[in-house]
């Protein structure tokens, strides 16, 4: 199992001293984290993709480009993607190019964004949001699996003859995931492709993810990718340790009772109940997340959130430490004893992996358009 | 059809105890079961009263998901055979209570529910607000409510002409032919069930 980090990329002050960062700091901060991230060995940094303050992850190619030649390691994700209000020629381009620049050590997330003024900014409407994350995904991985694009369709200007370049490296797109919370659209959407499909629980009941990922898993085996437990799952996760767990609490709910989002509401001891937040001890967070598994499956990525709510830099950077030294891993060690067979992936496919797999179905050429999971071609698919 | 038992689900905004919304409630419900008997219907009723979850409510607004006793009660409410709902009036209109309650019921759940609307005020000048703000509400959601929706006012509790009962009893009368008329309760739970396949999404497209 990989464990990740990922940030929302808010600018918040620090309700402990008044302090707020201005964006340039942020911006840095998260390049810091991220930097530090694959230091301490951490498996995933991904970031969010927001266009309206109090966040500054606008552009999120330019930050993991920035990140891909300056770490070793990890891989660097998105959480998420706007599929709806990015014009999907673009995000061919851009992540194409940031595959190449990486060195295939990147995948991304696709979610639809759920803030309403942001669509008409880019010409779109929030009512649309299923059928855009639908028709724009289905161009994506046309212009990233044919040379030459023919296409028309409701949201933006018909193309003709179109390439997208650079062409993935090596012929085989990234590695695509799919999140959402609520809406099964988007978990049968990943399902039909046989992407990955993620989870974010970080605000919500551990039914509720339990219920979307075992649709999401019925489906995957339905469309023929393979066996329920053979798809790849994600979640979100959000936890604030110290090795006293009362040291924890403590310092920790100051940024709890006024967090964006779930600030002014529940208790921190409710949140905690109702939500996969743990604030405590590495023991804690081991004994919680470990137990995850019995509940979804086995999956493949865990995701923590550990920079948000005002936390000062140097707080969030000894959170990655706690996490790589204390506790992913016994975590890793327990989770992966709960793998139920040797053809269930043990991560999710990396750039080698999937290259492996598309030459072993005879489609590694650039432009020879072949699916490396189904074998079908992607405009058959889209048919 | 006749052998099943129907479940009534009572939703009471009464914020005093012991209060006169949860009386009209009780009334309501009384009269509502006993003509559902008379139809030959065994009737279930469970009463909710909101004041025990106002906390859990505003807390469902402000993080966007119901928790531990409140998901139990919203499934109660979605997936009862009728409901009675009675608010007190505060300023012109239902409660605050009583309307987040609303806010945080999918609005998509309630279609074509048979519904009983009461509500309680201090004086008989205000009993219009049932008809002009708490029955477009429910309208809203596509619900069935039923033609007589009961007000009580002060006065009513110590009335000698038994008008009140009379309206209790005709509102009861409604509401129970509505729920012999519907058909018995769906059993499916599955709640991607109307999930398209995704070769329809991309049709639509």
């Amino acid at each position: 199992m990989q464990f990740g980090i990922f940030s929302v990329s808010d600018v918040t002050t620090d309700p402990t001293t008044g302090r707020t960062p201005d964006d340039t700091e942020r911006v840095r901060s998260m390049l810091t984290i991220a930097q530090h991230a694959d230091a301490a060995g951490l498996d995933v940094f991904a970031t969010g993709e927001h266009h309206n303050p109090p966040f500054v992850a606008s552009s999120p190619t330019t930050l993991l480009g920035y990140l891909a030649g300056v770490t070793r390691n990890i891989t660097l994700s998105t959480a998420t993607t706007l599929i709806t209000t990015n014009d999907p020629v673009r995000l061919a381009e851009e992540y194409a190019m940031l595959q190449v620049v990486s060195g295939g050590r990147m995948d991304l997330m696709m979610g639809r964004g759920n803030t309403g003024p942001v669509y008409p900014w880019f010409g779109q409407d929030i009512r649309n949001g299923i059928p855009l994350a639908v028709e724009n995904y289905a161009l994506l991985r046309r212009l990233w699996t044919e040379d030459v694009v023919d296409w028309e369709g409701r949201f933006r200007t018909p193309l003709q003859g179109f390439t997208s370049t650079p062409r993935p490296l090596d012929g085989v797109p990234p590695f695509v995931w799919h999140g959402s919370i609520r809406s099964p659209e988007i978990a049968e959407q990943a399902a039909y492709y046989g992407d990955g499909f993620l989870h974010n629980n970080i605000f919500w009941p551990m039914h509720h993810t339990k219920q979307m990922v075992r649709f999401y898993r019925q489906r995957y085996e339905h469309h023929g990718h393979g066996r329920a437990d053979q798809a790849i799952v994600g979640l979100g996760g959000q936890v604030f340790v110290r090795k006293n767990s009362q040291d924890a609490v403590r310092e920790f709910r100051p940024y709890f009772d006024v967090a964006p989002v779930y600030g002014h509401g529940p208790s921190l001891e409710d949140f905690s109940a109702q939500t996969p937040l743990t604030v405590g001890s590495p023991q804690q967070v081991i004994d919680r997340y470990g137990a995850f598994v019995d509940d979804v499956g086995y999956y493949q990525r865990q995701m923590f959130l550990i920079d948000h709510a005002g936390l000062p830099l140097k707080t969030a950077l000894e959170q990655i430490d706690l996490l790589a030294e204390e506790i992913v891993p016994e975590l890793r060690r327990i989770v992966e004893a709960k793998r139920p067979a040797d053809d269930v992936p043990l991560n999710p496919p990396t750039h080698a992996e999937r290259v492996a797999a598309a030459s072993a179905a005879g489609a590694t050429h650039v432009g020879d358009g072949f699916d490396d999971v189904t074998g079908t071609r992607a405009e058959e698919v889209a048919r | 059809m006749s052998t099943t038992t129907r479940t009534l689900v009572v939703v009471t905004a009464g914020l005093s105890q012991p209060s006169s919304t949860r009386l009209l409630a009780d009334r309501l419900a009384a009269a509502s079961a006993d003509a559902l008997l008379e139809a030959g219907q065994e009737t279930r009723v469970e009463v909710v009263e909101l004041r025990e979850h106002a906390h859990a409510i505003m807390d469902a607004m402000l993080t966007g998901f119901a928790s531990g006793d409140l998901a139990e009660v919203l499934e109660k409410v979605t997936g009862a055979d009728g409901l009675i709902l009675v608010s007190p009036l505060f300023t012109t209109t239902y409660s605050g209570l009583f309307k987040s309650f609303v806010d945080i019921v999918d609005p998509d759940s309630l279609s074509a529910m048979p519904v009983l609307l009461g509500a309680t005020g201090g004086t008989q000048r205000h009993s219009l607000a049932l008809d002009y703000s708490m029955r477009p509400l429910l309208t809203y959601l596509r619900t069935q409510v039923v033609p007589t929706a009961v007000f009580a006012a002060t006065d009513d509790w110590a009335s000698q002409d038994e008008a009140l009962q009379r309206r209790v009893a005709r509102a009861g009368r409604e509401l129970a032919e509505a729920v012999a008329a519907r058909p018995a309760p769906r059993g499916s739970d599955d709640p991607f069930g109307d999930t398209p396949d995704f070769a329809g999404l991309l049709g639509g497209a």
